[in-house]
């Protein structure tokens, strides 16, 4: 993984650069002495590393427009910061970048249960969001796993999605509105709260667009009320393609569960070491959510029992009680935490039409036995994105330069067979230099032109997303 | 000009002298595009239809008609229920898929599973210049690259012209049922709307019409009944309830916009609050009716009270005139945002020729 080459004219301004940001943002809002700078060094993809010139934390949509302003003078690149949980790279500084922090913008700014949205700056994380509207009976829909720590603001840099998407959308789905400050100071207001966008649909392509449109300081978000309950079962099946055979006849069937998720046997053999959740060693393990009243869960239940039945599987495992429920989640939200038991893990992301499923699995484990390395995969089932993790030893030399070839396979197979490189963690540098395999020159160039309009300078988050090559005249500016 | 294949259509956009309109089947066209007429109905055909994976992916020129006969023969949908506004506008014609999503049409199911763009999981289009691009693809999460199907969806052919799309599609619910609730002012009307979408119940559809307030479940029969009941019981009154066939054509008399048909006058389709929606209607003393919960007004105006429309809209959402002589169509953005749009344009449309003048 290769980075651009600090601009050193950059560098070389940094006192003068850093003194005007202090000016407008106070000492307290400015980091910049080296040891402070190593909390930056890196978000959740930590195999790269790189201390940024300096980071910034505003607190308002107005400081933030003064200092991009100022980094726009300078000529400084600028790489903005949710939580730091990204996986792929959204958050990696280079050396002549600020780092722009939005972890001191929390507030709550409005909630309207009649017209369900509540409006936050970016940095509130994403279950205290949740957590601000629970007492009424409303949630915001989407839950990606770091829902604990990941901010609004990341969750729209990189459209995040979540275990109960299936029937809740992803962030995309759940977004209103949001006020953005532009890399030259510029602060829009695109959407709000209510429905369609008066023109062009500029909230649609800057959710997703990986911080490189601008930076995002309030969001309008759709909050729902919450179901009655919800209740798991647990299917277990001794192959693969029966299994996703089971996934497409439940779809099929006009059921609607809010999660559908997927375990396979190397997955489930870790976590019951790990967690213990008495999951049936089988080929092939789901697990399968749906909500509603006790009346409406049991017929829901009935229906689907009935389809997998049909299956012949091992195991039908109905959660009776909350206590079972939990057990039956146990596992699953045990599943990364397992495998990195084991060893060291890179998490991948691509998607694939589901009816690839036993074919895209028959070939990573070939794959497997080819390099060497041990694989799990567990995944949402039901909207075909998958999470394969593939083990390596961080300290053993050349074992990541191996996982990456081989998590480089797993994502082209993911798109010869229909998908893509990515479902909810975005590209960042992870896969930037992989998006040609799956867009043609006049399909990225179709896509920097946006940035081009949003960001003529290039100077947000530019080394990301795109492969270096494709990018290098535009960021050269 | 109307070709045949999308290289064909390429072609034609990259060898056009002068401004082109773009259309689909012409039954949804607002503005004021002039220009060579440039159809993109030679363009037909389901690419790929997966029932099991709930995806479609289909030729920009194929008619809503084909695609609703293909999807129901294995009893499923497009979701967001694609309004028919022929007889409101006074077209005829076969309304393209295509033009649903340039368009952005949505119908009340909106408030439940979102707009057309919420479905719309990949396009192909040819840009200002002729060239063919991509954007997203058949999978239901894709977040590869920006996200220009968002784009695309509710652009009015003014950034490139559709040639094919993709969507995530429903399965057909096993009952449909709505409950008719009367003898409310339209303030009370609406506030009812909004408390069944406040409701755990998972509304389907949510409006107002000629004075009775319509509120939709869908699904299995056994969990129909219950949130019939449950919303019965929270919401009291003079209800009574539509099933199966009764409920839908009044959901069609909504989508459609239906009691406006072969009436005189402006109308406008106004986006804004559920909670401002009786009070903007109420200041301007016209014919309403509200979808979304409020969220959406189609309001019959005389002709000629664009400024008043505008103005009681203004700072709450924004209203577009859809049928009606005199002035713009669409509404005015913030410079800030107009300056977006233009920037977009030129970019992607370099030469200007696509819809010109449409959104002006």
């Amino acid at each position: 993984m290769d980075m651009p080459a600090p601009d050193l004219g950059v560098i070389a301004r940094k006192a003068r650069t850093v003194a005007r940001l202090r000016g407008v943002l106070g000492p307290d809002s400015v980091i910049d002495a080296p040891e402070e700078l190593r909390v930056y060094e890196c978000d959740a993809l930590t195999a790269y590393r790189c201390p940024p010139m300096a980071a910034v934390l505003p607190r308002t949509t107005d400081e933030v427009s003064r200092l991009l302003r100022i980094c726009w003078e300078e000529g400084v690149p600028v790489v903005p910061r949710g939580s730091g949980t990204s996986l792929a790279g959204g958050a990696m500084p280079t050396a002549d970048c600020v780092i722009l922090g939005v972890a001191r913008m929390n507030a709550v700014l409005e909630t309207d249960y009649e017209n369900r949205f509540i409006r936050v700056q970016s940095g509130r994380t994403n279950l205290s969001v949740s957590g601000a509207v629970e007492a009424e009976g409303f949630f915001y829909a989407p839950d990606p796993s770091s829902q604990l720590a990941c901010a609004i603001a990341g969750n729209i840099a990189m459209n995040s999605g979540g275990a109960h998407c299936l029937k809740y959308g992803v962030t995309t789905n759940n977004l209103l509105g949001v006020t953005l400050v532009q890399m030259d100071g510029t602060v829009v207001t695109l959407g709000g709260p209510w429905g369609d966008p008066a023109g062009l649909d500029l909230l649609g392509v800057v959710c997703g667009s990986e911080g490189q449109l601008g930076v995002v300081t309030e969001a309008y978000l759709r909050i729902l009320p919450k179901p009655e309950g919800a209740r798991p079962v647990l299917v277990g099946f001794n192959s693969n393609e029966v299994a996703g055979a089971c996934v497409a006849d439940i779809i099929r069937a006009g059921l609607l569960p809010v999660a559908i998720e997927f375990m396979d046997r190397p997955c489930i053999r870790a976590t019951e070491a790990f967690a213990k959740a008495g999951y049936p060693d089988c080929e092939a393990l789901l697990i399968i959510e749906v909500e509603g009243s006790e009346a409406e869960i049991s017929e829901q239940l009935g229906r689907i029992r009935q389809i997998a039945l049909a299956h012949d599987p091992v195991e039908f495992r109905e959660a009776e009680d909350e206590d079972q429920a939990k057990r039956i989640w146990l596992g699953r939200k045990s599943a990364f935490g397992a495998m990195g038991q084991i060893n060291d893990y890179m998490c991948l992301d691509g998607t694939i039409p589901v009816s690839s499923l036993p074919h895209v699995l028959k070939r990573i484990g070939e794959m497997s036995a080819q390099f060497g390395l041990d694989v799990g995969n567990v995944f949402h089932a039901g909207d075909g994105n998958m999470h394969p993790l593939i083990l390596f030893d961080a300290n053993k030399p050349g074992d990541l330069e191996k996982c990456e070839a081989f998590g480089a396979e797993i994502l082209k197979l993911c798109v010869e067979v229909g998908g893509c490189l990515t479902g909810e963690h975005g590209v960042g540098i992870e896969k930037r230099d992989l998006m040609s395999v799956q867009f043609s020159a006049a399909d990225m160039e179709a896509q920097m032109r946006v940035k081009d309009v949003f960001d003529p300078k290039w100077l947000l988050n530019p080394a990301k997303v795109f492969p270096l090559a494709t990018s290098a005249a535009r960021r050269a500016g | 000009m109307r070709p045949l294949s999308e290289a064909e259509l390429a072609e034609a956009v990259a060898g056009a002298t002068g401004p082109l309109v773009v259309r689909g089947g012409g039954t949804r066209t607002i503005g004021h595009a002039v220009g060579e007429v440039l159809e993109t109905s030679g363009l037909t055909g389901i690419e790929l239809y997966e029932p099991g994976a709930l995806t479609l992916v289909v030729k920009a020129g194929t008619s809503v008609a084909e695609v609703d006969r293909v999807l129901a023969g294995e009893r499923q949908r497009l979701a967001f229920e694609v309004p028919d506004l022929c007889d409101l506008l006074g077209r005829t014609g076969a309304s393209t898929i295509g033009g649903v999503v340039a368009a952005n049409a949505s119908g009340p199911r909106r408030v439940q599973v979102g707009a057309a763009r919420d479905a719309l999981l990949g396009v192909r289009f040819v840009d200002g210049a002729g060239v063919v691009v991509k954007n997203g693809g058949r999978v239901m999460k894709n977040v590869t690259g920006y996200d220009l199907a968002k784009l695309m969806a509710g652009s009015r052919g003014t950034l490139g012209v559709l040639t094919e799309v993709s969507f995530k599609v429903q399965a057909l619910p096993e009952v449909e049922a709505t409950l008719v609730v009367e003898g409310l002012g339209d303030e009370a009307g609406l506030a009812v709307l909004r408390q069944a979408l406040g409701s755990p119940f998972d509304i389907s559809g949510a409006a107002r019409l000629s004075g009775r307030s319509l509120i939709r479940v869908e699904g299995m029969a056994g969990s129909v009944a219950y949130r019939l009941d449950q919303l019965r019981g929270r919401i009291g009154g003079d209800a009574s309830v539509a099933e199966g066939g009764d409920s839908a054509s009044l959901w069609r008399a909504v989508r459609d916009v239906t009691p406006f048909q072969g009436k005189p006058g402006a109308v406008w389709r106004i986006i804004t609050m559920p909670t401002a929606a009786a009070e903007i209607v109420a200041r301007l003393e016209a014919e309403a009716i509200w979808d979304w919960g409020g969220g959406l007004v189609w309001l019959r105006t005389d002709l000629g009270r664009g400024a008043e429309v505008a103005a009681a809209v203004a700072g709450r959402g924004h209203a577009t005139l859809v049928r009606g002589e005199g002035g713009r169509a669409f509404p005015a953005s913030a410079p800030e945002v107009a300056a977006l749009v233009a920037g977009l344009k030129a970019k992607f449309d370099p030469r200007g020729i696509l819809n010109a003048g449409m959104v002006a």
